[in-house]
């Protein structure tokens, strides 16, 4: 494989941007499909590249290519590089982040038809991929933080993307905000990483690890710090606010945000330092516990939001939960084993909601209903999704989902519980989205929030090919992404050892294991509870929220997090308390002072004045004085 | 070869004022292009100059394009110029910023050809600072800006303009005063003016404590960066001061203070920059967090950008007193970075409030539909000023904390460091916020009619935006310079 493949991943999105963004915008503003068809091309071109590299990977010896180095700049021992590191994980990295959004570009073409924005959001798009795609292919810590300000820009861009709305804004806005405070600590982690050890080379870093030159509580903080960024990115508990806001950008771009950019980034940055947590005990717990917190936390907030897209995005806080939890516990396999089958589901179900609104024209389930019939694509698509997410042998997530939960059950019982229930929850929120989305009776839907839809009034109706086209070949993946590691190969690709070797043993093997089955049950338990309140209400759910009522309000509420951060922390503390104190302070204080001292002088400067009067004699008599002092002063200091 | 190309660079701008001065009832039109003319041709020998800057190791430690001649004999003072790696980022920075100080002044009405006298001498004054190595050259270069800025503010200004100048003019004074006795007591210890030979020698004194000397020295420097608490004149003087004055005094005047600090203070007692390090730190991070903190605060744009100036100004400081080759090299860029990333956001809030009249936040809203070339490059200035990578505002950022973090002259630079970068964040708040009030949400009637940038606006901060990007994108074409410039100091600290 030639070295140029690997920058051309990154080059052709990046390259789109800049076409898009330099000459089509604005000088063939007449033609603004071009900028999609654009954008296809460079995304299906880098995506096609990226199989390339992850063929050429499975052959390589210990599945590493070489790796490419630039010289950036030199300032004196702080050495800057800037290069590709092509292992595994990037391969598989590449492949999901370049296929997902192609699909993303493609379906994007039916939903964002007609808006005055159609240039800038393919332009932003490629630019979100290309800054995905550097963060992955970085081989060294300060470029991928390079990029990962660059993943935090395109979604900033991405979600604020209709800013007339004061919601989008506020939301791109907090997005930011938020995931910066993480990248405090990703920032914190590489100037300590600098200062002990002069590198900021990933492979280097490895070696140090490995030897031990780099160990103690060094490691654990540069770990810990790291994972602060990755918290940040991978919306993980305290710094998961933003995510569910996040979709006030157009749906394609939460269905990107959510599968393979940006809150994959959190994930990958975990398992690309893997040997650095490895090495740090209270590492690998800090990554396990949040993990598992945030799994079951986001789990039960998703369980009585009323918009679809909502209920999506908690389900991601608890997967990405779900992900950390199995690199905590398990290994880089893990984790990433999980990441690779969620992008294709989540990414399904985000365009199958976007499907549904550009059929209603809202996210509100409760005007939803009865859609199976109108849109029976969109129906099957999401169903197979949901039932893949609420981890149903033999679909994706099953696999992936069934390696956490055994590598916390061996880990710790806590852990575990919370895992287990975490998938009752999913199963049940997610169904509780199909029966109400789907089944029953047509509740009108609404009037379309954004102008381009204002045609679909009429009624529900399917998505265009352009639109369904991609979720039929996600839907594929969501079913068969798991067979890739029923024999262990995945595993084995990322580094760990393979366990399975008949294929039809292992893929059968889950009914022979205790484990498996009981997450099957659980997980089935869930959508029987749900089938059981909203499609055939033998139980009230409003009766079990009125039941409830505290509970209810506390998770409808989010826990009153957003309330906290903003009204308590942001407004009261923060703006209205320490900053306004301090704005105050300037202008009374310090410049009060230095007016002050220039009133005096003005001041005194009067007083003297009355002193130069004219006489003489006043004159003689000071000069008089002052000489005696003088000759005071002479005597007594002589 | 002696082509004397620092006192074309610095006398270009003079020799218009005499053309400008000197043409009988000059037209608007032709004020403008001789002052355009000039400033361009400053500009292009500097880009020059700067190319033909030998990079070889052998030149590390000294001075290049020195110009040398008797100017008082009687006290040993020399017209002497010259420029090294410290001092050239900000040549090419002054005179870029003189070439878009003109530009964004072009459709100035009242009285042009005063207004453009002005700006040039600021200019030659400003580069005159950079490149005297002779103490006397140096003040007076230094005393000499304050004559165009006290009247570009008191004449062209807006609000409190007279309360703003005066203020400028006396706090500035104040200074200089105390450097003057620096400067006169350095000569009594030495007998020298120059600074190639103040640089490292060996000083000791009867006649005045050391440290009374450094911080005699460091007043004038600590007020133009400005160091907190002695700040509060850079609002005043900012919200009053017609744009191009704000984009020269953001962009160039407050890093005559960091590069006094560097070249004098630093250089000439470095041993006593050690022991006071802790307290200029502190001063620093002060600066950067409690700057932050009251930029939250602001409504008025001008104001805004001016304070977030006081906290990134704090990096600076906390760059040079870590001590270290690294932090110096990055408070260098940084220098360089926040002049010209703060000179675009002042010339894009002149940019907002020429078209709409206002600066007051609360009273704008939603204008990135009415003004979208403009939002992008708003846009682009903010995200540099909050340290995006890929602009010079992260590079010049991250190379200065890393060279304080690591910096191991001053004990707790790890603490001061990380408390700096704190302000990161907040600047990404207040920063965003300021875009998403001005740009973002529902577009206001009033402004329907507004006109979008035009073709000098755009070339003028299209320019800005260019230098952004390109330094961010390919650091070492200053860096490397720099490097040269901060190493021979470095090595003075003996670190």
């Amino acid at each position: 494989m030639p070295t140029i493949v690997p920058w051309l991943i990154f080059l052709l999105p990046f390259a789109s941007f800049l076409l898009i963004g330099l000459i089509l915008r604005p000088f063939l503003n007449k033609w603004p499909r071009v900028a999609g068809y654009v954008t296809i091309g460079a995304v299906g071109l880098a995506c096609a590249l990226a199989f390339w590299v992850l063929f050429a990977v499975m052959g390589a010896p210990e599945h590493k290519l070489m790796v490419d180095d630039i010289q950036w700049a030199i300032i004196g021992n702080l050495n800057i590089h800037i290069g590709v590191l092509v292992d595994a994980l990037t391969a598989v990295m590449v492949v999901v982040v370049t296929f997902v959004s192609l699909m993303v570009q493609i379906y994007s073409q039916g939903y964002m038809k007609g808006d005055p924005g159609y240039q800038r959001y393919y332009a932003f798009m490629s630019l979100f991929t290309a800054c995905m795609l550097g963060l992955v292919l970085a081989n060294n810590i300060l470029f991928m933080f390079v990029f990962w300000e660059g993943v935090g820009l395109g979604s900033y861009l991405l979600i604020g993307f209709w800013f007339h709305k004061p919601s989008a804004a506020n939301a791109a806005k907090k997005a930011f905000i938020v995931t910066r405070a993480g990248d405090f600590g990703f920032l914190a982690a590489i100037l300590l990483l600098y200062a002990s050890t002069g590198t900021f080379d990933t492979q280097t870093l490895y070696n140090l690890v490995a030897t031990g030159a780099l160990a103690g509580t060094t490691l654990t903080w540069v770990a810990i710090g790291i994972f602060a960024g990755a918290a940040g990115k991978s919306a993980q508990f305290p710094l998961h606010v933003w995510l569910p806001d996040a979709m006030e950008g157009p749906t394609p771009v939460s269905s990107l945000i959510h599968a393979a950019t940006m809150v994959a980034a959190g994930v990958f940055l975990v398992a690309r330092f893997y040997p650095l947590f490895q090495h740090s005990a209270e590492a690998m717990t800090t990554v396990a516990v949040i993990g598992a917190f945030t799994a079951i936390f986001a789990a039960s907030m998703g369980l009585v939001m009323n918009d679809i897209k909502r209920v999506l995005a908690y389900s991601t806080i608890s997967q990405l939960g779900y992900m950390m939890l199995g690199l905590g516990v398990g290994s880089v396999a893990i984790g990433i084993f999980h990441l690779f089958t969620h992008a294709f589901f989540k990414c399904l179900l985000f365009l199958g909601s976007g499907s549904v609104n550009h059929g209603t024209g809202t996210f509100d389930m409760r005007l939803m209903g009865g859609l199976r019939k109108a849109m029976p694509w969109t129906y099957a698509t999401f169903v197979i999704g949901s039932l893949s997410l609420a981890g149903i042998w033999p679909l994706a997530g099953f696999w992936s989902k069934d390696q956490i939960l055994v590598a916390a059950f061996a880990n710790n019982p806590v852990l575990f519980t919370l895992a287990i229930v975490t998938v009752f929850m999913t199963a049940f929120y997610m169904f509780r989205a199909v029966f109400m989305t789907f089944h029953g009776e047509y509740k009108g839907g609404a009037v379309p929030e954004h102008g381009s839809h204002d045609e679909h009034s009429h009624g529900p109706h399917e998505s265009p090919a352009v639109m369904v086209a991609p979720m039929v070949v996600l839907t594929v993946m969501a079913v068969c992404a798991g067979w890739f590691n029923v024999t262990g190969g995945f595993s084995q690709l990322l580094g760990s050892e393979a366990e399975g070797t008949n294929l039809v043993a292992s893929f059968l093997g889950v009914f022979m294991h205790p484990l498996p089955l009981a997450s099957l049950i659980v997980a089935l338990l869930g959508i029987f509870l749900a089938y059981a309140m909203y499609l055939k209400k033998w139980i009230s759910p409003e009766k079990i929220g009125n039941a409830l009522k505290p509970i209810y309000t506390l998770l409808y509420r989010k826990y009153f997090m957003d309330e906290l951060y903003e009204n308590v922390f942001v407004k009261t503390i923060l703006y209205n308390g320490i900053f306004k104190a301090m704005a105050m302070f300037d202008s009374s204080i310090v410049d009060g002072t230095v007016n002050g001292v220039a009133n005096t002088t003005a001041g005194a400067g009067g007083v003297l004045r009355k002193i130069q009067n004219g006489q003489t004699q006043l004159y003689v008599i000071s000069i008089a004085i002052g000489a005696i002092a003088i000759a005071i002063c002479v005597y007594l200091f002589h | 070869m002696n082509l004397n190309l620092l006192s074309w660079i610095i006398f270009l701008p003079i020799i218009g004022i005499i053309v400008i001065a000197v043409l009988p009832k000059p037209g608007q039109k032709t004020v403008k292009w001789i002052a355009l003319s000039f400033a361009l041709a400053s500009f292009l020998i500097s880009i020059a100059m700067f190319w033909m800057f030998d990079r070889s190791g052998s030149a590390i430690g000294h001075m290049q394009f020195e110009e040398k001649i008797a100017w008082i004999p009687a006290i040993n003072a020399y017209y002497h110029l010259g420029v090294d790696g410290l001092s050239i980022p900000l040549v090419i920075l002054m005179t870029f910023l003189g070439v878009v100080s003109v530009l964004v002044s072009w459709k100035i009405q009242l009285r042009p050809k005063e207004y453009f006298i002005w700006i040039l001498l600021l200019e030659s004054s400003i580069l005159g600072v950079f490149c005297s190595l002779d103490l006397i050259l140096f003040f007076l270069f230094w005393e000499l800006e304050l004559i165009p800025m006290y009247f570009l503010i008191s004449i062209w200004g807006s609000g409190r303009k007279e309360y703003a100048a005066n203020k400028y003019l006396i706090y500035t004074l104040v200074g200089s005063s105390f450097m003057l006795a620096g400067i006169l007591s350095t000569y009594f210890i030495t007998h020298t003016f120059d600074l190639t030979a103040l640089a490292g020698i060996s000083i000791t004194s009867s006649f005045i404590p050391l440290t009374v000397l450094f911080f005699l020295l460091i007043v004038g420097f600590a007020i133009k960066l400005p160091v907190f608490p002695l700040h509060t004149w850079l609002p005043d003087a900012h919200t009053n001061a017609p744009t191009a004055a704000s984009v020269i005094l953001a962009g160039a005047l407050l890093k005559m203070g960091g590069y006094g600090m560097i070249r004098l203070c630093v250089s000439m007692l470095p041993q006593i920059a050690v022991q006071y390090a802790p307290v200029m730190c502190t001063l620093a991070v002060i600066g950067v967090v409690y700057g932050a903190a009251v930029t939250m605060r602001q409504t008025d744009l001008k104001r805004l950008i001016a304070y977030s100036s006081v906290s990134h100004m704090g990096y600076v400081l906390l760059g040079i007193f870590a001590l270290n080759q690294v932090s110096l090299a990055g408070a260098s860029l940084q220098m360089f970075s926040h002049g010209v990333i703060t000179g675009l956001l002042f010339a894009m809030v002149g940019l907002v409030y020429d078209k709409t009249h206002t600066r007051d936040l609360n009273n704008l809203s939603g204008l990135a539909r009415q003004m979208p070339i403009i939002v992008v490059v708003f846009s682009i200035a903010g995200l540099a000023s909050l340290g995006l990578p890929g602009t010079v505002g992260f590079i010049a950022e991250f190379i200065t904390f890393a060279g304080s973090f690591a910096s191991i002259t001053i004990a707790g630079m790890k603490i001061f460091t990380l408390i700096a970068v704190t302000g990161v964040v907040v600047t990404a708040g207040y920063m965003l916020w300021m875009l998403q009030r001005v740009f973002y949400g529902y577009p206001l009637d009033k402004y329907n009619g507004v006109k979008d940038a035009d073709a000098v606006e755009m070339i003028s901060t299209f320019s800005f935006v260019a230098v952004i990007m390109a330094v961010g994108i390919y650091p070492a074409v200053l860096t490397n310079v720099i490097n040269m410039g901060v190493a021979p100091i470095a090595r003075l600290i003996g670190m």
